[in-house]
């Protein structure tokens, strides 16, 4: 990102250079003031990866974002935890030691019977309790809203799995082998769902979207929040979408429909 | 007869027997840290559900205790009350054993350990635990020059000053240790603007309680005359300091069952939590709190000495107790993310998560309840850290001589 | 008394070091390490500058890649695996000889990226 050249540079004082100083300085600013415009059109133009492209960074133009219709996600149905196993080289096991990046929760209400069957995965908030308490910062949101651990400065204190009102973190038990070379995993790490964000920056779709999408559910669309063309965008404006425990005010990145 | 700091003398058999006990336990508790560090977390009974574990208990309690024991000394310097004045070294030296005893076991969990210096390097400042970094060495830093204002003759007069710092820094470390599950929102055991000057009042009751079992462990082992008149000072303290404790916690629970929302967690800790319920009541309430409350207040019961330690014993014990409780009890209960409905899930959602703590979290910490004892026991053989005499004649003479001073 | 004996300590010192430094007389203990030839072209840097500056190359493109999110650019660890690893244990750190492992071995520094990152080459579908 090129720093904003148009910007006033604190040049006060200078009275030895003079002319030579003020030419100067305004030739920037005009130079600036030109090429400004240009630069930012060619910055929201690289926000959105292009499919097939490594991805020229992450943007604060883009919001990454999920709607998980919970009326079409039947009982039983694990499809995008088996997808999101397969691709980021998880075991699959459920041992209370084992890493579950996304599962699926049953819900009952008691009163009336009903039952209800959605998936929960990191919600990447926009506000995340994770980040907060993060001793080194290694829990951080990217500038696109993805919420990651930065493994290279982990040191496994394991706060932010106590901060997370989602419990969408896991710790690594047993030493790793065999990573998958896009997904790196760590003994003594903290890790979560991270939005398949090696596919994500390669233009394509998390792995438990793509899956529910090939077995025909469709109970999950993914796409960018800030660009009100976007499907997501369309459908949380025409449906009611709600947040699980939207009273914690943290903005999530994933919402819910049928809740 | 004036009271002096000594080291403590002779080659007694006892003295080296307990410090290569202590050398022992130590030993068995790095032991236990390359097991873990070489294995992984799956060799101890933490997992995705009870993620900190035995280890954090014993950590916790004794960073509690640390900031406690600074009590005696703060009491001298910086609130008057100078018949403490000669334990005041005791006390600071007491209060950083046990922090470094106690974060020994914190670092020395860490899935990374080896990453030490990447946490001394890299900060997120809004984490309390960055925070607390800061805290723990600052107040090592405090207390250390605080001692050497004490220590040094030309220093004394600094000692007031320096007394003030330490026991503010005191108040906001542990104030941090408390907010540390005070600021979690996520969790019902925690979400909480009580929990920071609970574990205040609670560090001010295991501070004494552990610095009572020290002076009277270390007075008895060197033969050191200790007068009844002070050991009733502490009693009298203590019972102020436990009924603080009691205090808060009767609040928090109180205030807890005035929330609906709060019902079933107060249920799992009060009534049918298992083994929780047994810890809190039997070993939080009755043995930390009510039991040493009688034996201290009670005129007739036992010899004062024996009564006293034998309170600050229970106390231990249940600070221990009311730790665990607060700690693993806060993580056993399942995550509040649909109220009112029944949840169930591959990953222990909406169930009571079960732990049982391995051999070696146990081995870790009481080792670093031992690094804390060897550091009290080689200083005080080495440095003259300890008043030769506090019998009570030599007590009264003392505070007539600094009558005299100040007059 | 103590300058004096702190010179002969120096003395001392010296002499036992130049025994064990490797000179062009006495052999060495540690093996040289064996640089196994790569699978693909050439590397993004001579073999010079790559010894000193891997480790500040992998420092920084690290962020870039994964706070920053760029994963254009020259350097890749992914990348930089598949060229190096080895031919016969499809790693660069199985064996003694693979190529990350015996320099590392050789200058007793311990890697740490392998504990996360995959030392095996990527299997292109």
């Amino acid at each position: 990102m090129t720093p904003d050249a148009s910007a006033p540079s604190n040049d006060a004082g200078d009275t030895k250079s003079g002319r030579r100083g003020f030419m100067t300085f305004a030739a920037a600013g005009v130079a600036g003031i030109l090429i400004a415009p240009g630069v930012r059109l060619v910055e929201i133009a690289q926000a959105a990866p292009v499919p097939g492209k490594a991805s020229p960074g992450a943007s604060s133009k883009v919001r990454w974002g999920m709607l998980i219709d919970s009326t079409q996600c039947a009982s039983g149905c694990t499809d995008c935890v088996t997808a999101c196993n397969t691709e980021n080289g998880l075991s699959g096991g459920t041992k209370s030691t084992d890493s579950q990046w996304i599962r699926k929760i049953e819900i009952k209400e008691l009163r009336t019977g009903n039952t209800q069957s959605l998936p929960m995965l990191c919600q990447h908030c926009a506000e995340p309790p994770c980040v907060d308490v993060c001793p080194t910062g290694a829990s951080f949101k990217r500038a696109d809203g993805i919420v990651l651990v930065d493994k290279h400065i982990c040191i496994g204190c394991r706060y932010c799995m106590m901060a997370c009102p989602y419990k969408a973190r896991s710790f690594v038990h047993s030493p790793q082998t065999d990573q998958k070379p896009d997904v790196p995993r760590g003994m003594g790490t903290v890790e979560g769902c991270t939005m398949c964000v090696h596919k994500v920056d390669k233009g394509e779709m998390p792995a438990c979207v793509t899956a529910c999408a090939s077995a025909g559910h469709e109970a999950i669309l993914f796409g960018d929040l800030n660009n009100p063309e976007s499907e997501i965008s369309k459908r949380i404006a025409t449906y009611p979408s709600r947040q699980i425990r939207e009273d914690l005010n943290l903005d999530t990145g994933v919402r819910y429909l049928g809740i | 007869m004036k009271i002096e700091l000594r080291p403590l003398h002779g080659s007694s058999s006892g003295f080296y027997l307990l410090l290569g006990g202590l050398a022992l336990v130590a030993l068995l508790g790095l032991t236990a840290v390359w097991y873990m560090e070489h294995n992984g977390h799956i060799v101890t009974g933490m997992n995705n559900q009870i993620v900190w574990g035995l280890p954090h208990v014993f950590a916790v309690f004794l960073v509690v205790a640390a900031s406690g024991a600074l009590n005696v000394a703060s009491m001298a310097s910086v609130f008057g009350k100078t018949d403490f004045k000669p334990l005041a070294p005791l006390s600071g030296l007491l209060a950083i054993a046990l922090l470094l005893g106690g974060l020994t076991v914190l670092m020395l969990d860490l899935g990374r350990p080896d990453r030490l210096i990447v946490a001394m390097t890299h900060y997120n400042f809004k984490s309390i635990f960055a925070l607390n970094i800061f805290l723990y060495s600052g107040f090592m830093g405090f207390v250390i020059v605080y001692l050497w204002t004490m220590m040094e003759r030309r220093m004394n007069r600094f000692t007031p000053v320096a007394g003030f710092f330490a026991f503010i820094w005191r108040m906001a470390l542990t104030t941090g240790t408390g907010s540390i599950f005070g600021f979690l929102v996520a969790r019902q055991a925690y979400d909480s603007a009580l929990l920071a000057p609970l574990f205040v009042a609670l560090s001010f009751s295991y501070g004494l309680a552990v610095f009572l079992l020290v002076l009277m462990g270390v007075y008895q082992g060197s033969e050191r005359p200790v007068g009844d008149a002070l050991i009733a000072k502490f009693a009298r303290l203590q019972v102020i300091f436990i009924a603080a404790g009691l205090y808060f916690v009767t609040v928090y629970y109180l205030t807890n069952l005035y929330f609906t929302k709060h019902h079933a967690f107060d249920r799992f800790i009060l009534l049918d939590g298992g083994i929780y319920t047994l810890l809190f009541w039997v070993g939080s309430v009755f043995l930390g709190g009510v039991l040493p409350l009688v034996l201290l207040l009670h005129p007739r019961i036992g010899q004062l000495r024996r009564r006293v330690m034998a309170c600050a014993a229970l106390v231990v014990v249940g600070g221990f107790a009311q730790m665990y409780v607060t700690i693993i009890g806060g993580q056993a209960f399942p995550l509040v993310m649909f109220p009112g409905r029944q949840v169930s899930s591959s990953f222990s959602d909406g169930v009571i998560n079960p732990y049982s703590p391995s051999l070696p979290e146990w081995l870790l910490g009481f080792g670093g309840v031992a690094i804390a004892g060897i550091i009290v026991m080689v200083v005080l053989k080495v440095m003259g850290f300890l008043p030769d005499r506090l019998d009570d004649e030599a007590m009264q003479q003392h505070a007539a001589l600094l009558a005299v001073d100040n007059a | 008394m103590a300058p004096r004996f702190g010179v002969l300590v120096l003395l001392l010192g010296l002499l036992i070091g130049g025994k064990v430094y490797p000179g062009d007389t006495a052999p060495s203990r540690v093996p040289q390490p064996v640089v196994e030839s790569a699978r693909g072209g050439q590397c993004v840097g001579d073999p010079a500058f790559m010894r000193r500056n891997h480790m500040k190359l992998l420092k920084h493109q690290r962020d870039d890649t994964l706070r920053g999110g760029i994963r254009t650019g020259a350097y890749s660890l992914k990348a930089c695996i598949d060229c190096h690893a080895s031919k016969t244990t499809n790693s660069v750190v199985a064996s003694d000889t693979n190529f990350c492992q015996s320099c590392h071995n050789y200058t007793a520094v311990k890697i740490d990226c392998f504990e996360c990152h995959s030392n095996k080459p990527q299997v292109k579908p």
